[in-house]
């Protein structure tokens, strides 16, 4: 590499930090994305220039050929299929650097790190190391992905002996990496691409949807270290701290989702959870619910002063985002103060009902997280939880036998009145009671989360 | 007179020690993997670093963007894959393979920054 390359890279490595930079805050962040497609370009033209690259006709249909497909699905996607299209990426740059290792494991000496295609032991280790983490990478957010579109069932799949088997796969493949960094065989190299790419399809099938939030993080962190991997054999400084920017970045994430489902990593990695918890749930037995009309929901807010609205997973599946802010929208003519309470984990990724609520036109300064608005819940006078559920159940406070307990949940009951919007009485995705229902100032609004706001919405009007 | 004399024998073990100082910064710079492997687990370190502070002022609101940043910006894989389809001559399939990584990295670089900005554009103000 010469130096002037290397401090084009470097450059680049700096545009990448001012992109993440920018998104602390809405106001900088298309300034900062601005500087993460410079720094792409940088990095791209830097490239081109060097001197063995020469077969600019195939690049380009390349470049073209992906920028195509990718700028389509893009402008196309609906922003309520965002946890889908980002699995479906990663898993994309999971195989990319699969192939780019590949490739340098065919042909060592366009990259300089081999004499006479003799690699040294160090090379091959990363080589390794970023095959097999891409490989995992790969086929997990491919399983990610199908459980997300509901190709793959939700519900978390587990057998007997399934750690047995993680282990034995895990152990086999570090036997193939410590040969094939002593022998450079190839069977080794292709053996440890397909030990990942079976741990990628077994660590992930066991984690139920409930789960993904936290997966669709940890693979974001993955692809990241993929990344670095492949920068440390290619020795490139810039994959090198891009792919520890994007790896620290899905980690921090994890944490963040974790942290609000109160689970340990290692917990959700383990699996099974919302499969056999059902049975732990408490027995509420013969307490009778209230069940309202939208024309009750309708008469309660019209006359509060406050309402804080709790969107979750039911309000994207039932794209009710739209609807919801033309009530808001109807009530704040009326003189009411509508706010919007966001838990972390609300939804199947991490931010995602922020962007739904954006979409929908609904200012950001109305949106607050959970630590900014859960004080105000007792001053509110109605609490309008729309498609979420366990993110508002208070066993999560006083139950510990739940097996929620410890989780941070939005203290939606004290609030003057609850209205919840569910399609029934049953259970959430974790198969757990909401005792919520039952309590004296709960009406349950039961229907499909778009219909019934439409409802109320008419009855407003 | 006698000081010059130590004073050409300093210069003559300064310029020696300068050229031991080419021969390894040559050394360092035409591949020794060990070389390379103490710096570039330096600036991976760094770069960590600067990672968990950066990302720690992500705004929550703003995590689907990172999410879609992060996910251009390790696309950054391109950079190896132009490298590996470069060359006119040489092996086809390490060739092919630098092909489909470039479709796949493109893909990943054009749909992550026009879904981040699809998704930035929504966030508005009051009023």
């Amino acid at each position: 590499m010469t130096s002037f390359t290397g401090f084009a890279y470097l450059i680049a490595s700096i545009c990448f930090i001012m992109a993440l930079r920018g998104l602390s805050h809405p106001e900088s962040a298309q300034k900062g994305v601005n500087f993460g497609i410079a720094g792409m370009l940088l990095a791209v033209i830097t490239t081109l220039m060097m001197p063995n690259v020469s077969s600019y006709f195939t690049i380009f249909c390349g470049i073209a050929a992906g920028g195509l497909i990718g700028g389509m699905i893009a402008k196309r996607i609906e922003m309520t299929a965002l946890p889908e299209l980002m699995a479906a990426f990663h898993s994309l740059v999971g195989l990319a650097a699969v192939f780019v290792a590949s490739a340098a494991f065919l042909n060592p000496d366009a990259y300089g790190i081999a004499n006479d295609g003799v690699v040294g032991a160090g090379s091959l280790l990363e080589m390794a190391l970023g095959v097999a983490i891409g490989a995992i990478t790969f086929t997990g957010s491919i399983i990610a992905w199908g459980k997300l579109q509901g190709k793959i069932s939700g519900k978390p799949l587990t057998f007997k002996g399934q750690h047995a088997l993680n282990a034995i796969l895990g152990l086999a493949m570090l036997v193939m990496i410590i040969l094939f960094c002593t022998t450079q065989a190839a069977f080794f190299f292709w053996a440890i691409i397909i030990i990942a790419l079976m741990l990628g399809v077994l660590l992930i099938m066991p984690i139920g949807g409930a789960d993904m939030p936290v997966i669709v993080s940890m693979l974001n962190s993955y692809s990241g270290w993929a990344a670095a991997g492949i920068g440390f054999t290619l020795q490139n400084n810039l994959l090198i701290v891009t792919g520890a920017l994007v790896g620290a970045s899905g980690a921090i994430l994890s944490y963040i989702m974790c942290k609000g489902m109160n689970r340990s990593f290692f917990n959700v990695i383990l699996g099974g959870f919302g499969g056999d918890t059902a049975a732990a749930a408490q027995d509420l037995g013969d307490r009778n619910a209230k069940i309202g009309s939208a024309e009750d929901a309708a008469f309660i807010m019209k006359s509060a002063s406050k309402v804080i609205i709790v969107p979750g997973y039911g309000m994207a599946v039932a794209q009710a985002q739209h609807v919801l802010r033309e009530m808001g929208d109807i009530l704040k003519k009326e003189g009411v103060d509508v706010k919007y309470a966001i838990h972390p984990v609300a939804g199947r990724m991490p931010g995602h009902m922020n962007v739904l609520l954006a979409e929908a036109n609904v200012p950001y300064d109305e949106v607050f997280e959970q630590e900014d608005i859960n004080r105000d819940f007792s001053q509110a006078d109605v609490a309008y939880v729309i498609g979420a559920n366990d993110i508002t159940n208070p066993a999560a406070k006083n139950d510990p036998s739940s097996p929620i307990y410890g989780m941070p949940v939005l203290d939606v009951e004290n609030a003057k009145t609850v209205l919840f919007v569910k399609r029934s009485l049953g259970s959430g995705y974790a198969g757990i009671d909401n005792p919520l229902f039952y309590e004296d100032n709960t009406l349950m609004l039961l229907g499909d989360a778009k219909k019934m706001t439409e409802d109320i919405l008419k009855a407003l009007e | 007179m006698t000081d010059n004399a130590p004073l050409s024998e300093q210069l003559k073990s300064l310029a020696d020690r300068a050229a031991d100082l080419e021969t390894i910064s040559q050394l360092s710079s035409t591949g020794d993997p060990h070389g390379f492997f103490i710096m570039g687990l330096t600036v991976f370190v760094l770069a960590c670093f600067v990672g968990y502070y950066v990302v720690w002022r992500v705004t929550p609101a703003l995590h689907s963007p990172l999410m879609g940043v992060t996910n251009a910006i390790s696309s950054v894989i391109i950079v190896g894959a132009v490298i590996a389809a470069g060359p006119l001559e040489g092996d086809i399939t390490s060739k092919l393979f630098g092909f489909v990584a470039i479709v796949l990295a493109s893909i990943n670089i054009f749909g992550g920054f026009i879904i981040t900005k699809r998704m930035l554009h929504m966030f508005k103000k009051k009023g």
